[in-house]
């Protein structure tokens, strides 16, 4: 892939204990942004930041609605809406039905970017006990993207990466000790 | 939703149809959310063809109405945000209740669980009876709904634990009747509030209010339009009245920010200046 302009981490149940290793090998001076969706229940906002920001010495962030998206910055979803990327590179927030029972859905992020990065994208799907991103990569590869999966095996909860490996054309499966590896070598 | 077929020129078309033929002005929302609101509905009706659902939209006045219905987010829920709700009953509601008449602007209400949610705790702080509510929405269809004052009654459940997590006290299941698969709330409720179409976008200030409430509603406006509505609001609010929006949102960017104190812990400012 030439040049990165994001890269987008879905998960769920199980991907917590992945982020909290992966993020403290990512290089702080990583060219692209990292935007990270989680499902996690209502009300327990800020806390997923904040703790994300003790593994690693880039800048973490919740989303705040219409902000610019910015190179070497982690975002993370907040809890209870949609994650949408508009074709101005800012983010929209969006309270619309839940989509496969989750709010934030790692589909709506990873379509909606995939439509304006195309292949400048890459897009890593975690552990998670649903199948909600599968979609979203499915759209990644249309358009061009890159597709990525935790290694099922890995996985806490196999089922979401696995199912993604079922249905989607899968660039590259990853150990959770190659992931910051992986994006390391991003430019 | 996979690979969506609706692009971005559609979007475009669309829009300029719906203000050049009905006068709905979407062109201000932002593009990535009403992009998908329309491929959902392509999808759904089964369109055969951009060009057919185009043509039904311009001419089916019945299609037209239900794609507005479905290209705007009509989710919402009783107390949602209980925190928000327990400030307005423990904090501005009680200050707004020496007025002699509390007017209240509801702007989105959509399909009114919100109306309601205010109704009920007016009732408990005993000011309901000096108080009006204007719930307005662009859309005819939702108000309609709105006003039957029914909701289902699997969501009663969760709506009583927000209740009681706003500072509720009473038994939340008294307020309604239940009936098979719905749950009709007392007409006492809705006695003090008016539902009126009301277009955010292209309507004017209609009254002035001690408390406006617009939640969830600016996320879906670019920020042009986010200016323009805010000011709409300054317009239409008493000096010291009280603004509140999503837990999202804010007014810090905007032109009228100066003027506004936030509470704290909550998205509600009042006008100070």
């Amino acid at each position: 892939m030439r040049k990165c302009k994001a890269f987008i981490i879905g998960g769920s149940a199980g991907s917590l204990e992945v982020l909290l290793k992966v993020l403290p090998n990512v290089r702080t001076d990583i060219p692209f942004p990292i935007i990270i969706v989680v499902h996690r229940k209502h009300g327990t906002d800020s806390l997923l930041p904040a703790l994300l920001s003790t593994r690693t010495e880039l800048k973490v962030k919740e989303v705040d609605e219409k902000e610019e998206i910015k190179a070497g910055t982690v975002y993370v979803a907040p809890s209870d809406y949609h994650l949408l990327i508009e074709q101005n590179e800012t983010f929209s927030l969006d309270y619309s039905e839940k989509i496969n029972y989750s709010r934030p859905a790692i589909d709506a992020t990873f379509q909606t970017a995939a439509e304006v990065y195309n292949t400048k994208l890459a897009c890593l799907l975690l552990s998670g006990s649903n199948s909600d991103g599968v979609n979203g990569l499915k759209c990644v590869k249309s358009w061009g993207g890159t597709t990525l999966i935790q290694d099922p095996d890995s996985a806490q909860v196999a089922y979401m990466p696995a199912q993604a490996q079922l249905n989607v054309a899968i660039d590259q499966v990853l150990m959770i000790e190659d992931i910051a590896e992986f994006i390391n070598l991003l430019s | 939703m996979e690979v969506s077929v609706i692009t971005d020129e559609h979007v475009e078309i669309l829009l300029s149809d719906l203000l050049e033929q009905y006068g709905y002005d979407f062109t201000g929302y932002s593009r990535a959310s009403i992009k998908r609101r329309i491929s959902r509905i392509y999808a759904l009706d089964r369109a055969l063809s951009f060009a057919e659902f185009r043509y039904m939209i311009l001419n089916d006045q019945v299609y037209f109405k239900r794609f507005v219905e479905q290209i705007t987010v009509n989710v919402t829920e009783m107390f949602r945000d209980p925190s928000f709700f327990r400030k307005l009953r423990e904090e501005v509601l009680p200050k707004l209740g020496t007025y002699p008449l509390i007017r209240i602007w509801l702007a989105g209400c959509s399909t009114g669980e919100e109306a309601y949610s205010i109704s009920i705790i007016l009732k408990e702080l005993n000011l309901l009876h000096k108080s009006l509510i204007y719930a307005t929405d662009l859309n005819p269809t939702v108000l309609e709904k709105a006003s039957q004052s029914m909701f289902a009654i699997s969501q009663m459940q969760q709506y009583s634990e927000n209740y009681i997590l706003s500072g509720g006290t009473k038994d939340f299941s008294s307020y309604y009747t239940a009936s098979y698969s719905l749950a009709k709330f007392d007409d006492e409720l809705k006695r003090r509030i008016v539902f009126s179409t009301h277009n955010l976008v292209s309507d004017h200030s209609f009254n002035e209010f001690q408390l406006i409430l617009c939640r969830n509603v600016l996320i879906y406006f670019n920020r042009d339009l986010q200016h323009n509505v805010l000011d709409l609001f300054d317009n239409s609010l008493d000096e010291l009245g009280y603004l509140a929006l999503g837990s999202k949102e804010t007014v810090e960017f905007s032109r009228i920010s100066k003027r506004y104190k936030r509470l704290p812990g909550e998205k509600i400012w009042r006008k100070v200046g």
